[in-house]
């Protein structure tokens, strides 16, 4: 077992390498760069900016760059914001909790609906619920993300007045972050009511950042659902006199679990990519804002370093997935 | 009064009627046997029995009963309850018949505990012990064994296993030795045979395999296309087959063609029967086998045939055979 994840973790090398040069080079496609980004409409004078340039040593050739950011790399500092002067690594740790409690709360929405919803699904296989509840998937799936949110504010936050609109609290709360999980941090602070408030202001970002997950993992559990209910173990399970309910999800869901957790690990990239969309529309304050919000001002350092840590944190996820197979799956846990 | 009772049994999917008009009885302590080709309806009437018979397929019967119970008018709650207590079922496959995640003690102690026997440790020593009855060394490990990691004969010892786990009344064996190897079928048919005395079982044993039920079984069922085509007790109907499809059949049986062939004096070929069973929308009008039937005659092709009783036995044929394997006579021709 700690030879596999050995391995796993070496295949790791190239893959961040690629990611690395990858997200360097794209980002210097861009137009224009963090001097000229700030220096704004008023401008300034060509020495002030050559001077300037020199500083973030953004003069020097490409490579040099590179290899500079490497070396630093490789001494695990990820460098600093040209914007904010901050360490990377510490506005996006500041940031991230934000983003890992919203890509959370999403996960487990569409699990919650999903599966049950999947399973529903192909115990009713080809009756109107079936038919409903696959072609809301296939209405989910394909959505735009940002018009989907739209819809759901309009709705539930401007007519209803539901939720709100933006943002993680209220602002009549102040709260003193220690775990960076707002529903966590308003329980620990001494205005314990303000988790209502964290709560609502959750539900509408993790429907819209859960939505595509939701119609991914229905879907799959349907099809893996139906090939397992036809296998001969659920007759032999059935022919023991077991309940519907027991064959269900006793026999059949334990095997059919095992596409729908993979599938499950792969969201995990859909899911913090969805963030940076989700995020912008509800002005979340988690990391994909705060991409986004480098990219806007040619912040090499915060995207390079943004980028890199997200990707090593779906690599995480997937192997974590990989490793959780073992778990269910006898056949995969006896091969090692 | 039989343990099983069925009558006029129909199975439909659809426009197909894969099982019609089928009656069997088993008695307690009896083996029946129920052969045919693949299609036949064998394994349909058996999941028939056991309930198990899912859309689109629709099951009617004119008289279905389990120890005098109705097993129609029952509500699906209460057959459950017989299903693995009193009437338990072995299939074909054994790879594929137990779940893959699952331990082979898990799944034996889930239908003790389904059906309410002991608490968790004597479930354990009954696991146990079950397979040590079904032949399976050093039982107490094998129980945290996956079904994976045992092979299609110990798969099927535990098959066995649990399904004479609560003792039932009824055992149903479909094809419980195709899918092994040969010398591993002969232990299998002894171990079931010898389970099947002890326990006092009534034992349904389906195949394609004659010779099989030569040695085992005290009744047959000859079955085709979906009906029963004759019946009779194992040694009448092994001398004198009264339906030309059981001749043909035992006719093909690689010892007996070996026998008539030197007794002719000729190295002989396999005989065969000519033609392919029907499938579901090509089948004939009157008799099912007449396309296939030596004996056909003009009404074989347009009166269907009843299960006549000929003492003894019951053949579907206008023309049974005698003793010397030529048509006897005519039933019940309307001038």
């Amino acid at each position: 077992m700690l030879r596999y994840i050995a391995s796993r973790l070496l295949v790791l090398v190239p893959t961040v390498l690629g990611i690395v040069l990858l997200a360097f080079f794209l980002v210097r496609q861009l137009h224009g760069d963090a001097v000229e980004a700030r220096s704004g409409e008023r401008g300034i004078t060509a020495e002030q900016l050559a001077e300037r340039r020199h500083a973030l040593g953004l003069d020097r050739p490409l490579y040099e760059q590179f290899g500079a950011y490497l070396g630093q790399l490789m001494q695990g500092d990820l460098g600093k914001s040209y914007v904010t002067q901050r360490p990377v690594i510490d506005e996006f740790l500041e940031l991230f909790p934000a983003t890992i409690e919203l890509s959370i709360v999403a996960m487990i929405f569409a699990v919650v609906i999903g599966l049950p919803a999947g399973i529903l699904a192909a115990l009713t296989r080809g009756s109107v619920l079936d038919h409903g509840v696959m072609g809301a998937a296939l209405a989910g799936y394909s959505m735009p993300i940002f018009w989907w949110a739209i819809l759901l504010i309009v709705l539930f936050s401007n007519i209803l007045g539901l939720t709100p609109v933006s943002g993680r609290l209220d602002v009549l709360y102040y709260i003193e972050p220690t775990t960076g999980f707002m529903l966590i941090d308003t329980l620990l602070s001494d205005e314990p009511e303000s988790f209502w408030s964290a709560l609502r202001h959750l539900i509408l970002p993790s429907v819209v950042l859960g939505t595509i997950p939701l119609a991914v993992i229905a879907r799959m559990t349907r099809s893996a659902m139906l090939e397992v209910l036809g296998e001969d173990y659920i007759r032999t399970a059935r022919a023991k006199g077991l309940s519907p309910f027991r064959v269900v999800w006793v026999h059949a869901l334990r095997n059919a679990l095992i596409p729908v957790i993979t599938v499950i690990g792969l969201q995990v990239g859909t899911l913090l990519a969805g963030a940076v969309l989700t995020e912008t529309i509800f002005s979340w304050p988690g990391v994909g804002k705060w991409l986004i919000d480098a990219i806007g001002r040619r912040d090499f350092p915060a995207v390079q370093g943004g980028i890199l840590l997200i990707a090593v944190t779906i690599i995480a996820v997937n192997l974590a997935v990989d490793l959780l197979y073992g778990l269910i799956n006898p056949r995969i846990r006896h091969q090692k | 009064m039989a343990l099983l009772e069925i009558s006029d049994l129909s199975v439909r999917f659809g426009q197909f009627r894969a099982v019609s008009g089928v009656d069997m009885t088993v008695d307690a302590g009896e083996i029946v046997g129920v052969v045919g080709e693949s299609g036949s309806g064998k394994s349909v009437t058996s999941l028939a029995v056991m309930g198990l018979i899912t859309e689109p397929g629709k099951v009617s019967a004119g008289a279905m009963r389990f120890d005098g119970r109705d097993l129609l008018a029952m509500p699906a709650r209460e057959r459950r309850r017989l299903l693995g207590r009193d009437i338990a079922m072995i299939f074909q496959e054994p790879m594929t018949s137990l779940n893959p995640s699952y331990t082979v003690g898990f799944q034996i102690e889930e239908v003790l505990a389904v059906h309410g026997a002991g608490n968790r440790r004597q479930r354990r020593e009954r696991a146990v012990e079950l397979l040590e009855l079904v032949g399976i060394p050093d039982a107490g490990r094998r129980l945290s064994a996956y079904p994976h990691q045992l092979s299609g004969g110990m798969n099927q010892r535990v098959m066995i296993a649990m399904s004479v786990a609560l003792d039932p009344r009824l055992l149903i064996a479909d094809e419980p030795t195709t899918a092994l190897d040969v010398t591993i079928q002969a232990q299998i048919l002894r171990l079931l045979v010898e389970l099947q005395r002890r326990k006092g079982m009534g034992l349904v044993f389906i195949t394609h395999d004659l010779g099989v039920l030569a040695e085992i079984a005290d009744r047959v069922i000859v079955m085709y296309a979906g009906e029963v085509v004759e019946t009779a007790a194992t040694a009448d109907l092994f001398t004198t087959p009264r339906h030309p499809y059981t001749a043909a059949l035992l006719d093909a049986l690689p010892d007996r063609a070996l026998a008539t062939a030197a007794a002719d004096g000729r190295r002989g070929r396999l005989p065969a029967i000519p033609g392919i069973v029907p499938g579901p929308f090509d089948r004939p009008a009157g008799c099912l086998l007449q396309p296939r039937c030596r004996f056909a005659d003009d009404r074989c092709v347009t009166e269907h045939p009843m299960l006549h009783p000929l003492h003894p036995g019951a053949a579907r044929c206008h023309r049974p055979l005698g003793a010397d394997g030529l048509p006897a006579g005519e039933i019940g021709r309307v001038a």
